[in-house]
């Protein structure tokens, strides 16, 4: 372990610079977030993931978002365990009819003020389940949405441009 | 569960079962047969004595099919019985790993599984708006009755709720813990929060559609389920993929184990509070997404395998990519292994926790790594020797230890093996095409395969209607017979195990769920 360690010292971080923020992102997130809400946040972010019924791709790269690459708490963004801890609510999938309710709850659980952004192609219409008895069809029929990130699954990247569109 | 039965005297092989009824042509590359009830109820009989393994039982409007594994022959059949009154004698009567299902055929079909000892509704939460939405379906309104969870007496035991919604970034179900001081008594599991209704929508959808469909019901097994769905479509319209195609995919299949392996690795270590080997593991992974990212043009590798071959060639620097991301691999994992070895505080939360009794990996027929860590080999890729792995070398490792550090040992023993297959692979790569155009069939087709993903054996099960569309649809993750043995595994360690233990059985929700 201690030369496992000590290579952690001697060699250059695996991690990438920042990637910009998406432009659409930032002109959609303008209308949604103002000054002052943001000044409240101040530029931190704590995000609490809402699974409502993905095929576990874009937890995947959700996750990845941790990982040393990418290193997403630099930014002061971080996953939290509770809604009431959070800020924003990151939903994945088409929102099951089974998952609607915990969906709701979660969010009414979250303190304002607070967003939701929506991740990956079935949570902004349903995708490739649209159309199904099993689901709703989308988070933006259940919650405010104020951004949706797009991809299946949206790469790390792609979901980091997203959230620092949050805090620019 | 149910006790072991008595054996019944000259227990019929899985041969005499199929050939006790009609024989129905067309079904490939395995058998199908249709028989009566009393055979239905000797197929039960023969799984609880362990004379053959379940691999799926799965409805549609008036009928239901079990497909069985006569694991030293590696064969498989499947047997059919239709039910015009809405009724089959329930299997899970006899054989516990059946009960999950036959509650799902209930809830889908509306089919009535006589004397299923558990007939409480499983995917079906109430919530739909309809009852039966796959068989003869009916408005249901109103809100969702409570869900009656197995109740428990007994002093000083307290319950623990958990769920749908879990702290951390995983899918969602419910847990039902109860709990003697610290030590959990039993677990209950409740699923279907993310069903989504993917087998009705199979049902009239095309080829291209259907592998869409099959390549999302796992997201982590992208490669595993549509591969599964590509086999069992080209063994019903008797198509055989590209020798180059089919060297690609087994490809993909082993970058895809690679990076789930690697990344649920670090993951049971974080959950055990190593969080060292969680981050070099999170690098490992992340490099594997990005070789498979320049090769194959998706992080993992979704819509590539297509029926008839995968959609597109190899990138041109995506064989050097994946050569330098193995080699990297082979450079910084044999540390992490040596670090997860000799590390005594981590040892002590993985070996001795979780332990799945061998004896009930055998009876659930139990895949993957959960299966070989207790002492149950099978292994698709070794069994039924599908392409290209008749021609690769590779290892099935196997243990008899059953706890989390087996499964630990398993994964890291599998990685092993995928670096060399994926070696392989990358110097023997034949040339050629990558695809069989596929021409829509006009006569009824039925087709199935099984296939190794990283968390075990995804069978696919589908029929074709005379225009060519898919008339239904199955397909079974492997863990509908991982999650119960997980209830069982837990029962006496502490409820602060249970994360450790979750993540080293690690079952897909959304694969269940469908
Ligand atoms: S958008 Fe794609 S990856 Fe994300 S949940 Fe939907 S199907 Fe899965």
């Amino acid at each position: 372990m201690r030369k496992l360690l000590f290579e952690i010292l001697v060699k250059p971080p695996l991690t990438e610079d920042a990637p910009a923020p998406d432009e659409a992102a930032v002109a959609e997130l303008a209308r949604a977030v103002d000054q002052a809400a943001r000044r409240r946040l101040g530029r931190s972010l704590a995000i609490r993931q809402v699974d409502a019924g993905s095929c576990n791709g874009c937890e995947l790269e959700i996750h990845a978002l941790n990982n040393a690459y990418y290193d997403l708490e630099r930014f002061g963004i971080r996953f939290v365990a509770s809604p009431r801890h959070a800020d924003v609510l990151l939903v994945t999938g088409p929102v099951t009819k089974n998952m609607r309710e915990a969906l709701e709850r979660t969010w009414a659980a979250t303190p304002g003020p607070k967003w939701v952004v929506a991740a990956g192609g079935c949570a902004k219409d349903g995708g490739c389940f649209a159309g199904s008895y099993a689901v709703t069809g989308g988070v933006a029929g259940v919650l405010p949405v104020d951004l949706h990130i797009p991809g299946c699954p949206p790469r790390p990247v792609e979901i980091l441009r997203g959230l620092l569109a949050l805090l620019a | 569960m149910s006790e072991m039965r008595t054996p019944v005297p000259d227990a019929p092989s899985l041969g005499e079962l199929l050939a006790a009824g009609r024989a129905v042509p067309g079904h490939r590359p395995w058998p199908r047969a249709v028989v009566d009830v009393d055979d239905w109820g000797l197929a039960a009989e023969c799984l609880t004595q362990g004379s053959v393994t379940l691999l799926g039982l799965w409805g549609e409007a008036e009928a239901v099919h079990m497909a069985l594994l006569d694991e030293p022959a590696a064969a498989i059949g499947v047997l059919s019985l239709s039910c015009p009154e809405g009724r089959f004698p329930s299997v899970g009567e006899l054989h516990a790993p059946a009960i999950r299902l036959e509650r799902a055929i209930q809830d889908l079909f509306g089919l009535e599984a006589t004397g299923l000892p558990d007939a409480r509704p499983w995917l079906d939460h109430g919530r739909w708006g309809f009852r039966r939405p796959l068989g003869n379906a009916e408005r249901a309104a109103g809100a969702a009755p409570p869900y009656p969870f197995l109740p428990v007496e007994g002093e000083h035991l307290h319950r623990i709720p958990v769920g749908p919604v879990h702290a951390g970034i995983i899918e969602p179900g419910h847990f039902r813990f109860t709990a003697s001081g610290e030590t959990i008594v039993r677990l209950e599991q409740r699923l279907g929060y993310v069903h989504k209704g993917i087998e009705g929508l199979m049902t009239g959808a095309d080829l291209a559609r259907g592998a869409e469909l099959a390549g999302r019901v796992s997201g982590d097994s992208a490669v595993a389920c549509a591969l599964a769905f590509a086999r069992a479509a080209e063994a019903a319209l008797q198509v055989e993929a590209p020798r180059r195609a089919q060297w690609l995919r087994a490809l993909m299949a082993e970058l895809e184990r690679l990076a789930n392996h690697f990344g649920d690795i670090g993951a049971i270590c974080n959950d055990a509070a190593f969080s060292l080997m969680h981050a070099h593991c999170g690098v490992l992974r992340e490099q594997v997404l990005r070789a498979a990212d320049r090769s194959f043009g998706h992080r993992l590798m979704r819509d590539v395998v297509v029926p008839g071959g995968v959609a597109h060639d190899l990138e041109p620097q995506g064989a050097a990519a994946i050569a330098a991301m193995i080699a990297e691999a082979r450079r910084r994992f044999p540390p992490l292994v040596e670090l997860y070895d000799n590390t005594a505080s981590l040892q002590d939360r993985t070996v001795g926790t979780g332990i799945l009794r061998p004896a009930l990996a055998r009876r659930f027929g139990a895949g993957g790594f959960i299966g070989r860590a207790s002492g149950r080999g099978f292994d698709a890729r070794r069994a039924m020797g599908y392409p290209p792995y008749d021609e690769l070398e590779f290892l099935v490792p196997g243990l008899e230890a059953g706890d989390v550090d087996a499964r630990v040992w398993i994964r890291i023993r599998e990685v092993e093996q995928s670096l060399g297959l994926v070696e392989q692979i990358l110097a023997r790569l034949p040339g050629g095409p990558v695809r069989e155009e596929i021409a829509t069939a006009h006569a009824v087709h039925e087709g199935m395969a099984l296939v190794e993903g990283f968390r075990g054996d995804v069978l696919a099960w589908l029929r074709f209607d005379a225009s060519g569309r898919i008339e239904r649809c199955h397909l079974r993750d492997p863990s509908w017979f991982q999650w119960p043995l997980l209830e069982a595994a837990i029962e006496g360690n502490i409820v602060a195990d249970f994360p450790l233990c979750n993540k080293s059985f690690n079952c897909s929700y959304s694969g269940h769920d469908l």
